[in-house]
């Protein structure tokens, strides 16, 4: 059999415009398929190997989180499903307090996906990756009949290398530590919300999608006391206050007026109903740090990028987590039952 | 946001709340009308900036509260229908009747579509020609002229797959209902602001006349309810009794005489059954005679509901709305129960889930008998 020749054409990897159950038949139309789009787009040395897995050779002790990805759009202001694939799990790497390393992907499609729409995701994802310096090692994809799937989901599986061990997580979080976020929160939510339902903001709002990597690991590299990281992304920044302070035990005290938050994000929750504390973020994280650190993580967040970082409130001894108005009334930050629903009234 | 921040200042705030603290000389019971009122007062903790002489009670302005379970069992049964849409407002996914919520039955395999106005159902509608689109609107004044253009729209264009199942209720009935019953304790309300921006003060100078309490209508941001508030006590304080109105950069006396007359040429006033209340005479709102090929009641040939259920009896609401006395915090705030009340968790409106949402369930509406909720 003579080798298919390297196309540069926008479609070199399919005779078909759209995504066929051949894609996923294991035969040279898949073949065509990993080749000439997913190992070019994406592959490092380890993919191109081609091999069943990857092997890693990491140096100590390593973290591990999955994550799948589904949105829509697919595409909306600031970022792609693609590209979120790499910074979800790589964000959430980094709040483990480790360096990612390593992922792998996996690729639900569906039948009848446009091709054309795939290589672009698929790109994203590769540039993602690169900038974030972690290769992706292994992956798989599958195809499903047009009607059992949402057009493309994808799974992305990442290790990492632990900076510190023990590692950081809520059975650190110690009373009197600080809490501070690293940017303004909803924006991603508020973005999606707008982008899939039409709604004219001008300007448009871009999601806060972003990897978060180096400004969170530089925390733990320049040597603060960091106990605990948390990125909020479903259920927002209430959410994840709430559930630390739940798995910590111990009662939170934030500060309503130092929650950083855009004005077309609250005019936009206002117009809603919706509570900004409560919509995701794909690109924040929560910081908790000893007591008496506060101004070395914020100089140091404000220097790495993250120029809305605020410290937002601190850790009390016991009790939930609570929110104080800016007029001095108090109430408990507690986890919806579900998901925030457009309101009658 | 213009017309938002000025009405969260917190000085302004602080200055209202003092100006009440110095106006109030003897405990008074007010309540709140209206569950976004409810909602502000809560997640605002307004009671922490009161006198403790002052006494908040919540009252029945929270239409997914009221809706009897029937209506929400038939809005499912029509869902579950081969080849029909329901749409409604998202508040509405997650109130059980007795067979379950939307939510659940949207797992079932029923088509259940969250609109945000409901001549988003028209659009459905003229965009499947094959199906019965239904919309399940509640709401009180306030939503209603909005569903009562959408049947006349509907109806201008001969739009034969669309029908309403409609769960509209009267607001000042069920306020004379409240202070009729030997029961009440509310010596002042503040009415809903949004219901009056459609019906003014309507029937409220009866109401003041009648019963001798203060109405003053209020809006829904914090600094409104204090106003609103100070204008009660103030009323109370001097013996005075008159309809007063806070809430003046939304409402006239008159109303909105346009939506007001789009609602009479759609629906009639009827007796109708509010959860937990019973029959409210001249409560609710029925689809008149000359919209019955629009009317899901007619249409599919259902039964009126009488607000007996099961799961309206089992449903608190009926104490909650005639201001039973709250609880006094036990603890500092944040003492919250680890299980909401099944119902309360199912709401995301009334009283009960202002409390649940907001972690003051400790504080909230007690009530007597038995504890029935699982």
């Amino acid at each position: 059999m003579t080798e298919t020749p390297a196309l540069h054409c926008p479609l070199p990897f399919s005779d078909y415009d759209r995504v066929v159950l051949a894609h996923g038949g294991g035969g040279r139309v898949m073949q065509r398929l990993i080749r000439d789009l997913f190992v070019r787009e994406l592959g490092g040395d380890e993919l191109r190997r081609g091999h069943d897995g990857a092997v890693l050779r990491p140096r100590g002790p390593i973290a591990m989180t999955t994550d799948a990805f589904t949105v829509s759009p697919r595409r909306f202001p600031g970022g792609d499903l693609g590209s979120l694939a790499v910074h979800g799990t790589v964000n959430d790497l980094a709040m483990c307090g480790a360096r990612p390393i390593a992922l792998a992907a996996s690729f639900i499609l569906e039948e009848g996906l446009p091709l054309r729409e795939l290589a672009e995701l698929v790109a994203s994802m590769g540039a993602a990756a690169r900038r974030c310096g972690v290769e992706v090692v292994t992956g798989d994809t599958k195809v499903v009949e047009r009607g059992c799937g949402d057009g493309l989901y994808i799974t992305t599986t990442g290790v990492g290398e632990l900076l510190r061990d023990p590692p950081i997580g809520p059975e650190r979080v110690r009373p009197g530590d600080a809490i501070l976020v690293s940017g303004s929160i909803g924006e991603h939510g508020v973005a999606v919300l707008a982008a899939r339902e039409g709604l004219l903001l001008d300007p448009p709002l871009l999601s806060d999608a972003a990897p978060i990597h180096a400004p969170a690991l530089a925390l733990l590299e320049a040597g603060v006391d960091v106990h605990c990281l948390r990125d909020p992304t479903r259920g927002g920044l209430a959410s994840v206050l709430a559930e630390i302070a739940a798995s910590a035990e111990l009662g939170l005290e934030i500060e309503e007026a130092a929650v950083p938050i855009l004005p077309a994000v609250a005019d936009t929750c206002e117009l809603l109903g919706l509570d900004p504390l409560y919509v995701a973020c794909e690109g924040r994280f929560v910081a908790f740090v000893a007591a008496g650190e506060a101004e070395a993580a914020l100089a140091l967040l404000r220097a790495r990028g993250c120029g809305a970082a605020s410290v937002i409130g601190v850790v009390r001894g016991e009790g939930p987590a609570l929110l104080t108005s800016p007029t001095g009334g108090r109430r408990v930050l507690d986890l919806l039952s579900g998901e925030q629903l457009p309101r009658i009234c | 946001m213009k017309w938002v921040d000025e009405y969260r200042d917190p000085a302004a705030i602080r200055a209202v709340a003092a100006a009440i603290a110095a106006a109030t000389t003897r405990p008074w019971t007010i309540m709140e009308v209206c569950g976004g009122q409810t909602h502000t007062i809560v997640r605002w903790s307004l009671p922490e900036l009161l006198p403790p002489m002052i006494e908040l009670v919540h009252g029945p302005g929270c239409p997914v509260c009221v809706t009897p379970a029937e209506i929400l069992d038939q809005a499912r049964a029509l869902a579950l229908r081969e080849g029909a849409v329901l749409a409604t407002f998202g508040d509405m996914m997650r109130v059980p009747g007795e067979g379950g919520d939307l939510l659940a039955a949207r797992a079932e395999g029923a088509d259940v579509r969250i609109v945000t106005s409901p001549l988003d159902a028209l659009d459905l509608a003229r965009g499947l020609p094959g199906r019965e689109v239904v919309l399940l609107a509640v709401g009180f004044e306030t939503t209603a002229p909005a569903t009562a253009a959408t049947i006349e729209l509907a109806a201008r264009e001969g739009l034969a797959n669309f029908s309403a199942l409609t769960s509209h209720v009267r607001v000042p009935p069920a306020m004379a209902m409240i202070l009729g019953d030997d029961a009440a304790r509310v010596q002042g309300f503040l009415a809903a602001g949004h219901v009056c921006t459609i019906v003014g003060t309507g029937e409220y100078p009866a109401l003041v006349e009648r019963f001798g309490v203060p109405i003053v209508v209020t809006g829904f941001e914090p600094l409104d309810l204090l106003e609103g508030l100070l204008a009660c006590v103030r009323q109370l304080e001097a013996g005075r009794a008159e309809v007063e109105i806070q809430y003046r950069r939304a409402v006239r006396p008159e109303g909105n005489p346009i939506a007001s007359a789009a609602v009479l040429r759609v629906f009639e006033i009827v007796d109708a059954p509010w959860r937990g209340l019973g029959v409210v005479p001249s409560g609710g709102l029925r689809i008149r005679e000359a919209f019955a090929r629009h009317d899901a009641v007619r249409r599919f040939e259902l039964a009126a509901p009488r607000g007996v259920s099961e799961a309206d009896r089992r449903c608190r609401a009926a104490e909650v709305l005639r201001g039973p006395p709250r609880r006094r915090a036990r603890s500092s705030a944040g003492a919250a129960p680890r299980s909401p009340p099944r119902r309360a968790d199912g709401l995301v409106r009334g009283a009960c889930a202002a409390y649940w949402r907001h972690g003051r369930a400790d504080e909230g509406p007690i009530v007597s008998g038995p504890q029935i909720l699982p």
